[in-house]
């Protein structure tokens, strides 16, 4: 076993863990604890892939500051219901867990027994200078598109959350 | 010296994403707290971008397209946690709830 299927099985181990985690415990603070746990995991899964750049804006977006928003808002919505049981009457988790578990095996029953092209080793490696070549020369306009989606969403999201005094 | 990617076959970072995946769903459909939903979306979403970087890395030879759709994904996934969570602190200011469940006054 080389060290790169070590790495990657040790990376798996700790993204689904942690995975498993967010969706199991009943504490939402531990819940985004474990979600930046996956997150970290699944960026090392990007430098295994060879995308560094990924991987790191991963981390600064996705571990940063997508988990830190995530923790305002549990902090910001922290109500009576904080220990909100998900097992009770009226609830579906049975029926989520059935159709996860159908879901997966599906899935998993699809990559095991479908012939992916590329098993004759043949990897690209991409370089930063070339990724960012082809963002702003060939997927320029998709990248100009997805910038004012952001920021149409940044101000939507200013708009709905601004405190009006007589609502 | 092979890369790290070529030791390793493309099935694993498939297989993986898949149980992210299902976690992810399974998270969404039991969960009740909105933010806790929010979180499994965001599973569902890293799952996804897992599949289009590994298929860039094994398949896509030069043209790497999975690797820039993978970018999207996480600006995608940026601006969609910025505006749920306005939504979700305005349902919680005139609910003083962020439980799904208590949130039906569309429903039929």
């Amino acid at each position: 076993m080389t060290v790169a299927e070590i790495v990657f099985y040790l990376l798996a181990l700790l993204s689904i863990v942690a995975a498993i985690g967010v969706v199991t415990v009943p504490n939402v603070v531990h819940a985004a604890l474990f979600l930046i746990l996956t997150l970290m995991g699944v960026a090392g899964f990007y430098i295994l892939l060879s995308s560094e750049f990924l991987a790191l804006v991963q981390i600064l977006v996705y571990a940063g500051a997508v988990s830190i928003l995530l923790l305002f808002g549990l902090m910001l919505t922290r109500g009576r219901e904080q220990a909100l049981p998900s097992v009770g009457p009226g609830s579906q988790w049975p029926l989520g867990l059935i159709t996860g578990i159908v879901l997966g095996a599906v899935l998993i029953t699809a990559v095991l027994d479908s012939a992916w092209p590329g098993d004759d080793g043949q990897v690209t490696m991409v370089s930063l200078n070339t990724l960012a070549g082809a963002l702003f020369r060939d997927w320029l306009l998709p990248f100009e598109i997805v910038s004012i989606v952001l920021l149409v969403a940044l101000i939507g999201a200013v708009v709905i959350a601004h405190h009006e005094e007589e609502a | 010296m092979e890369t790290a990617a070529e030791q390793i076959p493309l099935e694993s970072f498939l297989f993986v994403s898949a149980i992210l995946f299902s976690l992810g769903v399974f998270g969404v459909l039991s969960r009740r707290n909105a933010v806790h939903i929010l979180m499994s979306v965001e599973l569902m979403l890293n799952a996804v971008a897992i599949n289009f970087v590994a298929f860039s890395t094994y398949t896509d030879g030069e043209l790497f397209r999975g690797l820039v759709f993978g970018i999207f994904v996480i600006i995608i996934a940026a601006a969609e946690v910025g505006l749920a969570l306005a939504i979700i602190l305005r349902v919680f200011r005139s609910r003083a709830t962020a439980n799904v469940d208590e949130v039906s006054q569309l429903r039929w």
